[in-house]
C-alpha cells in the first residue's frame, strides 16, 4: 500500500490480511488462494502489509475494550492516510469488526468478506467458476459466527460452492441456526473450560453426519477448529476442511 | 342490601388492580436501576420489531411444535379477554351478559371464546406433558431446579384452571337459559359448553344458579389473582414482550458498542500533545467503572430483558458452551440478573428507598466467572430468543470489568494480549514477518 501511494496509486480495494492469514501456516494458503483469484482477475488491490496490525477483535470479545481502541484507532489512522475507501478481507472477525466497530471511532469504509466480494467478480464476470475436480463431491459449509447470524451473509458462500457443480449438503445446524466452531469470543487462544466435549468436535460429528468429502470454511480460525475435528474423529484421510478461497482457486488450478 | 355483590365485587377489582399497579411501579424502578441508554432512535424499525416479533410471534414459529401450541394459547387469552370486558362491565353494574343485545355477534363472539378455551386447555395439558411427562432437555437444565419449576407448573394449572371456570358457567348458563331461568335471557352460543350441560341436568334451578355463580365469581377472582401472581413468576413476559422487542438491539448482531469512555482515554493516550502529568480538572467527574459487576453497571434494557425472560430456555439449548457440558447457560444469566435485581429491590423496600450494602454483587455470588470465560460470543442465544433478550452483552460487559478493572482475565488469553499490544498480533509473531506469505506465492 506505501509503494502504491508513494507513487501517487489508489488500489481499488485493500485486502486486509488479518493475523490468521499473515502468520498461520495453515491461513496462509488462504491468502495466497485468495491472492492468486485476485490477480487471475486483475483486480487492483494493496496490503498493508507490516502496517497492518490486528483489528483487535479477540482483545474487544475477551472484555479489553482499551486495547481494542487502541488497535482499532492505530489502524483507522493508517488507512485514512492512505484514503482507503474498500477493505475485503478473508477472515469474518476482522470483516465483523472493521465492518461494523470502526465506523463509531473514526473508520466508515465498504467492507466485504471475501465471499461476497469472489461473488461480485463473478457476476461482473471477473472469475469463472468451473467445478473442475470438484464436480459431484459432496461438500458441506461451515457458517462462520461473525459472518452467518452476526451479519446475515449466508448465501454468498453457499452460491460459490453451488457454482463448482458441487452437491452441496447442510448440517443439521446451518445458517441462522448453524453452531459456533468453538473459536470465537477469545477461545481460540484459550484452554476450553471444563465439559463433555469441546465444540469443534461436537460440530464436526454434526459435519460429518452429511457425509461430506470436503468441509468448507470461510474462516481461518473455524479452519482450524475443524481440521482439528477431523482429526480428532480420524477422518483425515476421507475429508478434507478447506476455505472457498482454496476450493475456487484449486477449481481453477490456479 | 340488593347492591352487596356490585360492592364486593367493587372490592375486589379495586383490590386486585391497585396491587397490581403497585407490583408495577415497583417493577419500572427495578429496571431504573439499570444504567440509562438512549434507545430513542430508529422508531420505524423498532415498531415493525415489535409488530413482527412480539405480536406476530414469528420468532415462536422456529420451533414449530412449541410455536403453534403457544400461539393457540396466546391467541385464547387475547380473545378470552373481551369476555373479561363483559364480567367487569356485569360485577359493577349487577347486569347479566350485556353485550347480549348484540345478536349474531354475540353468539360468534362467545362461540370463538368456547372454542378458543377448549383449545388452551388442550395446549396447555400438552405444555404440561412436555415439561413433566417427556422432560424436554431445556426443562430439567441445572438452574430449573426448585421454584422455576415449580413456577413453569404453576402457570399452566392457573391457565387451565381458568379456562374450566369459563367453560362451567357457560354450561350452566346455558342449561339455565334452556330452563327458562328470569335474568337469564338465551344469548350466546355455546358449541363447547353445551356438552358440559348434561352434568347439570336434573339440578334445582337454585343450584344451578349457585354453580353459575360461584364459577362466575371464582373466574374473575382467578384472573386478577393470575395478573398479580405475574410479577412473581417469570411470566411477565406476556406484557414485556412488547416493549422488549421494541428496546431490542437494532444494526448486526455482530456490531458490539463501543465504550465511550474508553474512548475519551484511549484518545488522550494517542494524542501525542496530551500532558501525562496532568493533574485532573477539578470539575472532573470520576473515572467511569468500566463493565459491569452488578446490576446497576448494566443498562435500563438489560434488566428489562431480565424480567421479560420467561426462561423457556431456547437459548440455552442452542447455546455451544452449554451443549458441550459447560457451565455457561444464557438462561440462567438472565434468571441470576434478575434474581440480584429483586434482591437489590428488597434492599431499597426495606431501606426507605436507599441501598444498603449488602456485600454482594451479580459477579460470583450469582453468575461465576467459569460462566463467563465460557462463551464463544457466537450469538446463537441472542438469535433463539423469541422476544429479543440478549444475554451475550451481559456476559461482554461483565468479562469487561473483570478484566479492565479487576485484570483477571485467564492467563491464556492475557497473552494474547499481550501479544496484541507488542506485536499487533494475538500471537508472538515478528510484526516484520507479516508479509512472508508473498514470498511462497
Amino acid at each position: 500500500m506505501a509503494e502504491l501511494f508513494a507513487a501517487g496509486q489508489q488500489p481499488d480495494v485493500l485486502f486486509w490480511v488479518g493475523c490468521a492469514g499473515s502468520f498461520d501456516d495453515r491461513a496462509k494458503k488462504i491468502t495466497k488462494a485468495f491472492v492468486k483469484i485476485l490477480n487471475q482477475a486483475n483486480v487492483s488491490f494493496a496490503v498493508l502489509g507490516t502496517e497492518e496490525s490486528c483489528t483487535g477483535d479477540p482483545a474487544k470479545r475477551s472484555g479489553n475494550e482499551f486495547l481494542f481502541q487502541m488497535q482499532a484507532m492505530t489502524n483507522i489512522e493508517v488507512m485514512n492516510g492512505y484514503e482507503v475507501k474498500k477493505i475485503v478481507t478473508t477472515c469474518p472477525h476482522c470483516f465483523n469488526t472493521l465492518k461494523n466497530e470502526y465506523p463509531g471511532l473514526g473508520g466508515t469504509y465498504e467492507v466485504l468478506h471475501h465471499t461476497q466480494f469472489l461473488k461480485q467478480l463473478l457476476e461482473e464476470g471477473k472469475i469463472s467458476i468451473e467445478g473442475g475436480k470438484f464436480k459431484g463431491k459432496r461438500i458441506t459449509f461451515h457458517d462462520p459466527c461473525y459472518l452467518g447470524r452476526a451479519n446475515g451473509v449466508y448465501e454468498a458462500p453457499r452460491e460459490l460452492i453451488r457454482k463448482l457443480d458441487a452437491e452441496l449438503v447442510e448440517m443439521k445446524n446451518c445458517k441462522k441456526q448453524g453452531l459456533c466452531c468453538g473459536a470465537g469470543g477469545g477461545q481460540m487462544f484459550k484452554e476450553p473450560e471444563k465439559g463433555d466435549k469441546d465444540v469443534n468436535v461436537e460440530r464436526t460429528e454434526q459435519a460429518l453426519e452429511t457425509q461430506p468429502e470436503i468441509i468448507a470454511a470461510a474462516c481461518p480460525f473455524c479452519n482450524t477448529m475443524m481440521t482439528d475435528g477431523v482429526k480428532s474423529k480420524e477422518k483425515e484421510a476421507s475429508v478434507v476442511v478447506m476455505d472457498i478461497a482454496e476450493l475456487i482457486a484449486n477449481a481453477e488450478d490456479l | 342490601m340488593n347492591y352487596l355483590p356490585n360492592i364486593i365485587f367493587l372490592i375486589i377489582l379495586a383490590v386486585g388492580i391497585g396491587y397490581f399497579v403497585n407490583n408495577i411501579k415497583k417493577l419500572r424502578r427495578n429496571i431504573k436501576l439499570g444504567k440509562d441508554i438512549d434507545v430513542s432512535d430508529n422508531k420505524p424499525q423498532r415498531w415493525k420489531n415489535m409488530t413482527r416479533i412480539a405480536l406476530g410471534q414469528t420468532k415462536m414459529v422456529v420451533r414449530p411444535v412449541a410455536g403453534f401450541l403457544h400461539i393457540i394459547v396466546y391467541v385464547g387469552f387475547i380473545i378470552i379477554n373481551i369476555e373479561v370486558l363483559e364480567i367487569i362491565i356485569d360485577g359493577i353494574f349487577g347486569t347479566h351478559r350485556i353485550f347480549a343485545p348484540l345478536g349474531t355477534l354475540y353468539d360468534f363472539l362467545i362461540a370463538s371464546f368456547e372454542i378458543l378455551a377448549l383449545l388452551v386447555i388442550v395446549a396447555v395439558i400438552l405444555f404440561w406433558i412436555r415439561r413433566n411427562i417427556i422432560r424436554l432437555q431445556r426443562f430439567i437444565k441445572p438452574e430449573m431446579k426448585g421454584w422455576p419449576k415449580k413456577d413453569g407448573n404453576l402457570i399452566l394449572y392457573i391457565e387451565l384452571v381458568l379456562m374450566l371456570l369459563f367453560l362451567t358457567m357457560n354450561a350452566a348458563d346455558y342449561q339455565l337459559q334452556q330452563l327458562g331461568a328470569a335474568h337469564y335471557t338465551e344469548a350466546g352460543s355455546f358449541p363447547v359448553s353445551r356438552f358440559i350441560a348434561p352434568i347439570f341436568e336434573g339440578l334445582s334451578l337454585s343450584t344451578l344458579i349457585v354453580v353459575e355463580r360461584t364459577a362466575w365469581w371464582l373466574h374473575i377472582t382467578g384472573i386478577l389473582i393470575f395478573l398479580n401472581y405475574l410479577y412473581f413468576s417469570k411470566h411477565l413476559h406476556i406484557l414485556l414482550a412488547f416493549p422488549n422487542t421494541y428496546f431490542g438491539k437494532l444494526g448486526p448482531k455482530g456490531k458490539f458498542k463501543n465504550l465511550d469512555a474508553v474512548t475519551q482515554e484511549v484518545k488522550l493516550m494517542l494524542d501525542p500533545s496530551a500532558d501525562p502529568f496532568a493533574a485532573p480538572a477539578e470539575d472532573a467527574a470520576d473515572p467511569e467503572k468500566f463493565g459491569a459487576s452488578d446490576i446497576m453497571d448494566l443498562s435500563w434494557v438489560q434488566l428489562l430483558n431480565a424480567y421479560t425472560c420467561t426462561e423457556c430456555g431456547r437459548c440455552t439449548s442452542e447455546c455451544p458452551a452449554n451443549q458441550t457440558g459447560k457451565k455457561l447457560s444464557p438462561r440462567k444469566i438472565m434468571m441470576d440478573t434478575r434474581d440480584r435485581i429483586e434482591e437489590v429491590g428488597k434492599n431499597l423496600d426495606a431501606n426507605k428507598g436507599k441501598f444498603e450494602d449488602d456485600g454482594k454483587q451479580l459477579l460470583d455470588d450469582y453468575i461465576t466467572r467459569e460462566e463467563l470465560w465460557a462463551c464463544t460470543s457466537c450469538n446463537a442465544c441472542v438469535e433463539a430468543c423469541p422476544v429479543s433478550i440478549d444475554p451475550l452483552s451481559i456476559i461482554m460487559d461483565m468479562r469487561q470489568y473483570l478484566v479492565m478493572e479487576q485484570s483477571a482475565a485467564p492467563s491464556d488469553l492475557n497473552n494474547m494480549m499481550t501479544n496484541i499490544e507488542n506485536n499487533g498480533a494475538p500471537w508472538p509473531f515478528n510484526q516484520m514477518d507479516r508479509l512472508n506469505w508473498k514470498e511462497e506465492l
